[in-house]
């Protein structure tokens, strides 16, 4: 039935960089357990003015946006239907699942009373003003809907297995005729919460430096990052599966992208210049202070791949391709991370640098998310077979 | 759709919401109003001394240790609002530190809890109503039952008050209820706050808010050096009065306007920046947050809009794919 995607399964899977990646994640574990037994107080080093650190701003705020890839593709490939990039789907949208599924159990480990979660799906608790209550359902609920959009991969992996094969067709072809409906919610619901993702700093107030606090554009700023960077890990999971596994080169469709990431890209910069220079902001961009240098890093980074990807020979070159896709990354990252916690200041008193259980923790998050991906793509039928993509 | 119909396409896309977004700014609600019968309470740091009876009676009232510093516990030695503070004394002091209340080679007192904010940060960031503004004292409460521990609170509020536990493993936000919590209701009985009380200068003075302010303006009023008869305890019903020669005050009251203006109001001669005071507008994030997010989400209008057109959208296109014999 479909041919066009296989597993890597001629590949081991225990190979000594999986294996690290297991190791890093049983070290996690640990700390893990310490925090649920002790409190957060004995892993992590947040404090009274700092009461988001790098779990929320990694695992949460910049992990969703890097696990956008599923959703910038199902806005092309659905919406404005360019189906000749429909073979790059399915790892993204493994990776969208990893990248959400461990921004929930994150958000979930560094929920302060975890037992009372249950409060955010009880309609008289729910505060609708509320940023948070936003983020939590639609995070919760696209988890759900990313793992419905994924279904069909592990239904073809289960066809194959002895007895299954009646079964698993009848599931597919239900699956089939509803799927259309939960690719459009897998499309509204990230453009929900990765605006919203922005509109926390909104009532963050004076706590934001000035160059990042947007108020009301903060939503739309948020949103055209995490498609940059959703585009942007495309190409760099891409990049790296091409290397790795010495798969053919995507590099004719990584460069169609190029066209929609240089829109929107501009469209984040005009929008965000024009904004502070509204609000009469210039002068800070100029203070020479810690605020300033960030903010021209963060605009080299954003600028660097409108270069590469505005000239014709670069835009089909894999390397200057790859190159581009890391600068938005980090762009996009750095444009959280300051906002967030670089730059955030709460008043005197007050500073914020991640405990070393508190790195490890991300650390092993990051390493349990590649072991999962790896054992993703050498068991499930996820990447495109290279003569398809190739075609 | 060619390449370069697409790019204005999202071009075209990315205005359209910019827009939207940007018209939320005149939809915005305004700062919300007092409560009706709002209470609070104004401190007047020209008249503290320093003493932290209220810091000691607060903890009484709460059930809360004093700090100790090394293994001394002789007295309270809370530096600043923690999990085991809500009311704190903190002193400011400029050069050689020697003159109360004057800039140059000054000090000056100043004590920190919750403001009891008119148009709460924390109100309304929180997902779950753990925090609420009671309707009629203004008093912004904390309910540990519903609390998920996700600490928007502490990000939304202007003054760091709300404090998580993060020594105990089931940890929960603690911050000054005005003495009206569950099992305390000392309000709700007629009383004042514990701090009000114990305070021997009337620096902490309890009332309405509405009298607060009637208050402060009249020592605004005073001429520098000129006698005054201040109240002690409840401006209802002073229990004492004393006589102590006017200083210069500030113009303004802290928190008369600031970020929508608060319940416990603050007097100084020094300015308050000085006093660890933030920098505020007049109108609260709360206010403009909330509108971004009604504007966005009334009544899920604009997600119910978008989700139908994704979904012909994609229905149409998943079609043409399969006639085009590509599924």
């Amino acid at each position: 039935m479909n041919h066009r995607y296989q597993a890597l399964d001629n590949r081991p899977l225990f190979t000594p960089f999986f294996l690290l990646m297991l190791a890093i994640a049983a070290i996690g574990a640990v700390f893990l357990v310490i925090r649920f037994v002790t409190g957060i107080g004995t892993v992590a080093n947040l404090s009274g003015g700092y009461p988001w650190g790098i779990w929320v701003v990694y695992d949460i705020v910049v992990g969703t946006a890097l696990a956008c890839g599923g959703y910038a593709l199902a806005v092309t490939v659905y919406l404005f239907n360019k189906g000749k990039y429909h073979p790059l789907i399915r790892p993204a949208l493994a990776t969208s699942l990893l990248g959400y599924g461990f921004a929930a159990l994150g958000a979930f480990v560094d929920m302060g009373r975890y037992w009372n979660a249950y409060n955010m799906f009880l309609p008289w608790q729910m505060n609708t003003h509320s940023v948070m209550l936003e983020v939590g359902l639609c995070v919760a609920t696209y988890v759900l809907v990313l793992a419905i959009e994924f279904s069909p991969t592990v239904l073809e992996w289960l066809r194959r297995q002895t007895g299954w094969q009646m079964k698993a067709d009848a599931w597919r072809g239900r699956l089939d005729k509803m799927l259309f409906f939960f690719i459009a919610l897998g499309i509204l619901l990230p453009t929900m919460h990765q605006s919203s993702l922005g509109s926390f700093l909104i009532a963050m107030g004076y706590k934001v430096h000035p160059l990042w606090q947007t108020l009301h554009i903060q939503p739309l700023l948020a949103v055209l990052s995490a498609f940059t960077m959703g585009f942007a890990i495309v190409i760099f999971e891409g990049s790296l599966l091409t290397t790795g596994f010495k798969r053919h080169p995507e590099t004719h469709l990584f460069s169609g992208l190029g066209r929609i990431i240089m829109g929107l890209i501009s469209a984040f910069l005009v929008i965000r210049f024009a904004y502070l220079a509204i609000a009469g902001k210039l002068g800070a961009m100029f203070a020479l202070d810690l605020g300033s240098l960030m903010f021209w890093i963060e605009t080299a980074l954003f600028a660097y791949p409108l270069a590469v990807l505005a000239s014709p020979v670069k835009r089909e070159n894999g390397r200057h391709l790859l190159f581009a896709a890391v600068s938005m990354l980090l762009a996009g990252s750095l444009y959280r991370f300051d906002a967030f916690l670089i730059t955030y200041n709460p008043g005197p008193g007050y500073s914020y640098f991640p405990a070393l259980p508190e790195l490890i923790m991300t650390v092993a998050t990051i390493a349990t998310e590649i072991a999962l991906y790896l054992f993703i793509i050498k068991k499930f039928p996820v990447l495109p077979r290279e003569e398809h993509a190739a075609a | 759709m060619d390449r370069r119909n697409f790019f204005k396409a999202s071009l075209g896309a990315t205005v359209a919401s910019a827009a939207a977004v940007a018209s939320t700014g005149a939809r915005a609600r305004p700062n919300l109003d007092p409560a009706p019968e709002a209470v609070g309470m104004l401190f007047d740091a020209t008249l503290c001394v320093g003493c932290k009876a209220c810091v000691t009676k607060c903890k009484e009232v709460n059930g809360m240790p004093p700090v100790p510093m090394g293994g001394d516990v002789h007295a309270d030695f809370a530096l600043d609002l923690s999990a085991q503070t809500l009311n704190v004394i903190k002193i400011h002091t400029e050069g050689k530190g020697a003159v109360k209340d004057a800039l140059a080679d000054g000090f000056a007192f100043e004590k920190r809890s919750c403001m009891h904010c008119v148009d709460p940060g924390c109100v309304s960031v929180c997902p779950v109503k753990a925090l609420i503004r009671h309707p009629r004292t203004g008093i912004v409460g904390y309910d540990a039952d519903v609390c998920i521990g996700c600490r928007t609170c502490m990000t939304g509020c202007p003054y760091n008050v709300p404090q998580y536990d993060y020594n105990d493993a089931f940890g929960k936000i603690h911050k000054c209820q005005m003495c009206n919590q569950k099992g305390v209701e000392r309000i709700d009985k007629g009383m004042m706050t514990g701090c009000a009380e114990a305070c021997p200068t009337g620096a902490t003075l309890f009332g309405t808010r509405t009298a607060l302010l009637e208050e402060a303006k009249r020592r605004m009023a005073l001429k520098p050096g000129e006698v005054y008869n201040y109240p002690r305890g409840d401006i209802r019903k002073p229990d004492s009065f004393h006589e102590k020669a006017a200083p210069e005050y500030q113009r303004t009251v802290w928190g008369e306007k600031e970020a929508g203006g608060t319940n416990v109001m603050h007097l100084s001669s020094i300015p308050y920046d000085k006093l660890g005071m933030p920098p505020l507008p007049e109108r609260s994030y709360a206010s403009i947050s909330e509108g971004v997010q009604s504007t966005l989400y009334s009544y899920l209008a604009l997600p119910a809009i978008a989700l139908g057109g994704f979904t012909w959208l994609v229905k149409r296109n998943t079609e043409s794919d399969r006639k085009g014999g590509q599924e």
